[in-house]
Formats: C-alpha cells, structure tokens, sequence
C-alpha cells in the first residue's frame, strides 16, 4: 500500500534534513560519463579508501554532473549545517589531504578549492579565500530548470529529488488540474521540441489527448546518438526522476496509458539510473495503478536499441521498441493515429520532457517570461572542442551567441583563434567565428544556416581544416543511414566519396556542383530528416568557408596541413 | 543443453522488462556472451515464434552485435565530431601502433579488438577512448598508446 504524498513528502524531508544538517560530513561526487571519462571512480575509490583509513565517518553520494565538466572529476564536502565546497579536478593523490583537513578537521583546503556554493538556510561563515562557484563564467549566465538538480543530488535516491520539489508538480496535476487544464499549462508555456524540430510541445500532445483510443503510449526519446550533444544522457544520469515525472504528466495530459523511454544499449550509468528511479517511483505508487489515489493508471517501461543513429527519428524508434530494424515508416498515418504497436503515439524529447513539472508546478506563464520571442524557456548547450570552459550550460534563450562562446566557454584555449562553431550535430551546421553575433533562438540560427538541434556547439580553432571536418561528418552520416530509401543510402556514399577525393587533394572543378546536384535531390527525395538535413554539414561549410574548398580542388593544397595527415574511418559501413 | 545453450536459455528468459522483443533479446544474449552465435539466433527465432532470416535481419543491422565470441579485450576510439576536431584520428593512428594492427577489427591472437565509436558520450572531455568499455578522457598519442600497453599487460583500466 503505498503511502500518501504527504507522508512521502515528510520522509523525504526527513532524509535531507539528515544528510546536509546531521552529524556527519556530506561528500558529493560527479559520476556522470564526463566525469568517469575523467577518473571520477579512481577518486571515489581514493574517497572511500580515505575515510576507511583515516577512521572518518562522512555520507558519500555518486551524484550527476553540475555542468563545469572542464573540471572533474569535481567532489564538494558539505560539513554539517555548512556550505558546499567544491574541489575541481582531483587525483586520488589529492583525497587524503581534503578528508583529513576538510572532512575531519573541519577547514578547506583553500589552495585546492575551486569554490563554494552556499547551503540552504546556513548561517555558518562562508569559507576564507574561496570563490563564490555562482560568480564562475560558466555558471553566471545560468538559469537552471531542468537541470535543477543536476550535480546536487543522489539520481539514484528518489527521496532526494523529492525533498527538493519533486513530484509537487505530479500531485498538483493529478489532484486540482484536468488533464485538459495540464495540457493548457504546458501551452501557455510556449514549450517547443528540444530534439531538433522545436515543434510546440502542446500541439503534439493535443494530436494525441484528441484521440479517443483507449491504449496510447508516450515516448521519451533518449537514442542522442549526436557526437557533440551528450544533455539528454546527462539529465538521465543527474536527475533521471525530473525526466519521469514529465514522462508521467505527459501521459495524464494526453490521455496515455502507457510511457516508453528509449536508450542506446550500452549507455550503463543513464540505463541503470532512470530504471532504479522507475523502479521507486513504482514502489512509491506514483506510476503503476491508481497513481496517488487519482484514478490514473500509467507504467513505464525504459526500453533499448542497438547502435543506431537513426533510431532516434520518431518512426525509427517505434520500430526498434518493436524490436525490428531502426528504419523509419511513412506518413500519414502520422504517429497520433498509428504509432508503437499500431497504437496513438506521441513522442518528445528528453529535455522537452525534463521541463514540464516546473512549468506545471510553476505555471506555464513563468516559463514563457523566459527566453526570446516564440523561442521560450532555456536552451540546454553542451560546449565542447577547443574551449577553455568544456561542460554543459543551461541559459536562457535570446542570449548571445558570442557571449556563450567568450564568456560563459571562457574563449578558445591555447591562445588559438576561433575559426568556426558546429551546431546541432552532424546534420546540422557550422557557423564561420565571423558570423556568432547571433541571438540564441530556433529561427536566428536557423536563418544562418545552423540549427539549435539537440544543443551541441562544439568550437573549432584555426588548425583545423572545415573539409576535413565536412568529410568527418558525412562519413558518421553515411555510416549512419539506415539504407531503406535509395536518395539517402547512395546519396551519402556519393557525397563522401567526393569528399575523400578532394581531401586528398584530387578533387576536379566539377566537384563542387556535383556535391550540390546530390544535396538536392538527397533533399527533395529522401523519406527522413537524416537524408533531408544530409547535405546541410556540407551547404553551410561551403556558405562560409568557399574559398577553403576552392584551394583543396583548384590549388591541390590544404591551407592548414590536416588533409596531410593520416585519416580513418569506420571499417564497414552499416550496410 | 550444452553449456552454450543454456546460458543463452538463461539470457532471453531472464529478460524482466514488459515488452520483449527479438531485438531485446538479441542485446540480453550479446550482454551474457559478448556476441551473437548461430544458436542464439536459432533460439530467439524460436523463442518469439519468427524464423532465422527475420532474427538476422536485425541482427545484421545494428553494429553493435559481433558474430564471433569476443576477443579479451576491446578498445574504442571516439570520432564523433569533438573528438575529430582535437585531435582523434592521430589517438586511432597511436591506438592501432600500439596494438600492433593496420586497421580496426580482432587481433588474430584474441587478446585485443579495436573499434572506432561514432560518439562515447564524454564530448567535453575529448578526445575520448574506452578499454572495455571504461572511459578516459583528454588523452594524448602518448597516454593513449600506454592505456593499450597497460590493459595488455596489467588488465588495468586506469585513467
């Protein structure tokens, strides 16, 4: 029998109060991918081996990522009733050192600190000698909805996300709003599609709430096989229960009797996290039967893929939850008619669905107030490549381009210039460093030939050669189709090989328009966005860096050197 | 049943998840055995009443499966695009010297398989590579070559 709201609610307070105003020391560390990329689990183990030797009793959490990936592995010890501070880029050899002075002893290591962030409702002294972590370039232009609680709390500890607002806006949903009235919410809110399209959130969801089926499913896309966008994994592995609770709202507003989400098989630590937060939230009666007393009726299940790019197209993916290839289906029937099983079907995004219980607790009109124009809300960048600040930022739409690349970023490292940004993933764009001073907004980038897209932005500085990088990018795009229709399958291979050649310096001066006669018909005849948007790596490199082109195919010569250097790719393709 | 069977018996029924599916229970295989074996293909075709042909076609599409039992090692190289741009293909060129191979694929003495990945997903910590299936990030030519000496020689994942 599970227990009331009220009840779950005073135990998850309860467990909170404990773990940052009990009696011993709080230790957080980021294990997320970018932080086990950079030996988070070597300074767990150096934590845990620390406190066992020195005979320090303290709490120890795995936690998401807080978003300053440039620095992990990233741990904060929190002494009871204190403020959080934060050690950046630690070596196993520097744990002893932070438990025996910080953890035991009770003082910080300023030297080693990379700042501090101020507990709630603490009155202790803020720490000597360490930075504000709220004043760091990255995290100034922050306003973090989705990722909240992202780096703050156990993904693991469905208590946790409780204790700090989590499921209100659920119980707030199902016990004063109709599904009708949660839908309107989510309209008011101006909430567009996060995977791409940016497609009003409402609107699709009014597709399926308008159809009378009695079995009907909801979606949550997690394929994100985007090389440069790693968000919708990192939400997964931060704070896997604000994207269910959206799953769930989802379900209630449309009318849903059943929520999928889908991950790439392999992807360990954003599997296991979002089935234990499944698996509690079943435990705690907030899906499963009679959600919460309501009446509402609602499972979800985490289902997975094999390696597939284009599984994350939303036809694709109703294939491969059926267990079938990854290939996408025509349409009409759209998926709100004939979906998953053959049932009414609606599907979204991870962050799209991150953001619905802050818009729903809130209301939707405080979500539209942020942001730009149609483009509302936050937009969730993930800011990777020759950048001083590497990580994941949530800013508010209609800011400036250029600011989140010299500001929040930090700039390009090792004193080099920017020569372009890449947007939007291999379908996307690249923007020439000439050209960023662009609002943060779906039809400005749009406009200049990029596309917001999952919110990958990776910068490139001036050693790197834009045909290479085009060849790069058509290569994972041609590896990556599916092979059902024939514009896509052959234009791809096509398209690269005439990359290859003028990579190699054997490019003739038909080459060029050879490339666009296969963009168009590659557009105009394909059956999905990763054939339609296929040439876009290419159309948007040759808009802004012609000229490079033109002294591969008509000097024979790569004004950077890289086209000189050894290249590979993938042994086989799919197909 | 030999013992190949029944581990694959074991894979497919133990599959706790609502929908299951031929895909599903092709990854619950690969997960037990590290690959593919033509009984498991007739086992799934059996298990969700489809025939071989049909449990290939998914099998043969997704890359993700091998066909051959795996070797004892494997090491990825990110080229997702981030990584590209700082500078993966001369960690593949240092990966592959390392090993002792041309070119991606099993070494023939089974002791190592080299794989590039479309994207491992530690974008900002690129460029990026993997031994069986642990990340590490920023790495050089040098620390790359030395992550395959060390899983080798040490079996040792460090970072």
């Amino acid at each position: 029998m599970a227990s009331s709201f009220v009840e779950i609610g005073v135990e998850a307070a309860r467990r909170w109060e404990e773990l940052v105003a009990g009696d011993r020391p709080w230790i957080r560390i980021g294990t997320a991918l970018c932080g086990e990329a950079a030996g988070a689990f070597e300074v767990a183990t150096a934590v845990e081996a620390a406190l066992e030797g020195q005979g320090v009793s303290a709490q120890v959490s795995r936690v998401g990522c807080l978003g300053l990936c440039f620095a992990e592995p990233l741990l904060d010890v929190q002494l009871p009733g204190g403020h959080r501070v934060f050690y950046g880029n630690v070596r196993p050899e520097d744990v002893a050192e932070i438990v025996s002075a910080h953890v035991s002893g009770g003082t910080p290591v300023a030297g080693k600190a990379l700042g501090y962030l101020p507990g709630e409702e603490s009155d202790a002294p803020l720490p000597d000698g360490i930075p504000d972590l709220n004043q760091h370039p990255m995290r100034v232009w922050e306003n973090r909805i989705a990722l909240r609680n992202a780096g703050n709390i156990d993904p693991m500890d469905i208590y946790q996300y409780i204790a700090n607002g989590g499921y209100k806006a659920l119980n707030k949903a199902l016990g004063s709003l109709t599904s009708q009235e949660t839908l309107e919410e989510v309209k008011a809110s101006g909430l567009r599609g996060r995977g791409g399209a940016a497609f009003p959130t409402a609107v699709k969801w009014g597709f399926l709430a308008g159809n009378p089926a009695p079995e009907k499913y909801v979606l949550c896309n997690c394929e994100e096989g985007d090389p440069g966008a790693f968000n919708d994994k990192n939400i997964l592995e931060s704070d896997p229960n604000t994207l269910l609770e959206g799953v769930i709202i989802a379900g209630y507003a449309t009318g849903a009797s059943k929520g999928y989400i889908f991950i790439r098989h392999g992807h360990n630590g954003p599997i296991d996290r979002c089935r234990a937060a499944v698996n509690q939230a079943r435990e705690l009666g907030l899906i499963g039967e009679n959600i919460l007393g309501s009446g509402f009726n609602y499972d979800v299940e985490v289902a997975l893929t094999g390696d597939s790019y284009v599984a994350g197209e939303e036809t694709a993916l109703m294939e491969a939850i059926e267990g079938k290839r990854s290939m996408p289906r025509y349409r009409p029937p759209f998926p709100a008619q004939v979906g998953l099983f053959g049932k009414p079907t609606n599907i979204n995004n991870v962050k799209t669905l991150s953001y619905v219980p802050e818009i729903v607790s809130r209301g939707g009109a405080w979500f539209a107030d942020i942001g730009h124009d149609t483009s509302t809300g936050t937009a969730i960048l993930c800011l990777s490549g020759s950048l001083r600040y590497t990580g994941m930022v949530e800013v508010p739409l209609g800011i400036n381009l250029k600011d989140v690349i010299y500001e929040a970023a930090g700039g390009v490292t090792g004193g080099r210039a920017l020569k372009f940004l890449q947007t939007g993933g291999p379908l996307g764009g690249v923007l020439g460093a000439d050209n960023i001073d662009l609002l943060l907004d779906f039809e400005v980038l749009r406009g200049a030939g990029a596309i917001m897209g999952s919110g990958g932005i990776i910068a490139a500085d001036d050693t790197t050669c834009i045909v290479d990088l085009t060849r790069s990018l058509i290569a994972f795009c041609q590896y990556e189709s599916c092979g059902k229709c024939f514009p896509c399958r052959m234009g791809m291979s096509h398209l690269l090989e005439v990359l290859e050649r003028i990579c190699c310096l054997e490019g003739t001066g038909e080459d060029l328009a050879l490339m666009r006669n296969i963009g168009e018909n590659m557009q105009a005849a394909s059956l999905c966005g990763h054939g339609q948007l296929g040439f876009n790596p290419v159309s948007s490199a040759l808009r802004y860096f012609g000229p490079e082109f033109d002294a591969h195919i008509i000097d024979h010569r790569c004004p950077t050197g890289v086209c000189e250097l050894p290249r590979f790719s993938p042994a086989q393709s799919r197909r | 049943m030999s013992g190949l069977q029944q581990r694959i018996h074991d894979a497919v029924h133990g599959q706790t998840q609502a929908t299951v599916t031929v895909l599903s229970s092709l990854l619950a295989v690969e997960d037990e055995l590290g690959y593919i074996s033509k009984e498991a293909l007739e086992f799934v075709a059996e298990f969700s009443n489809s025939t071989v042909n049909d449990v290939w076609a998914v099998a043969s599409f997704y890359p993700n499966f091998r066909f051959e039992p795996p070797t004892e090692h494997t090491v990825e190289v990110c080229w997702g695009a981030s990584c590209h741009l700082v500078g993966a293909m001369g960690i593949f060129k240092s990966v592959l010297e390392a090993s002792g191979m041309g070119s991606e694929g099993d070494r023939p003495d089974g002791r190592l398989t080299v794989k590039l990945n479309t994207c491992l997903g530690a974008c900002s910590q690129a460029p990026v590579m993997a031994m069986d299936h642990h990340l590490a990030g920023r790495v050089t030519p040098e620390s790359a070559a030395k992550n395959v000496t060390d899983l080798l020689e040490t079996e040792s994942h460090g970072v």
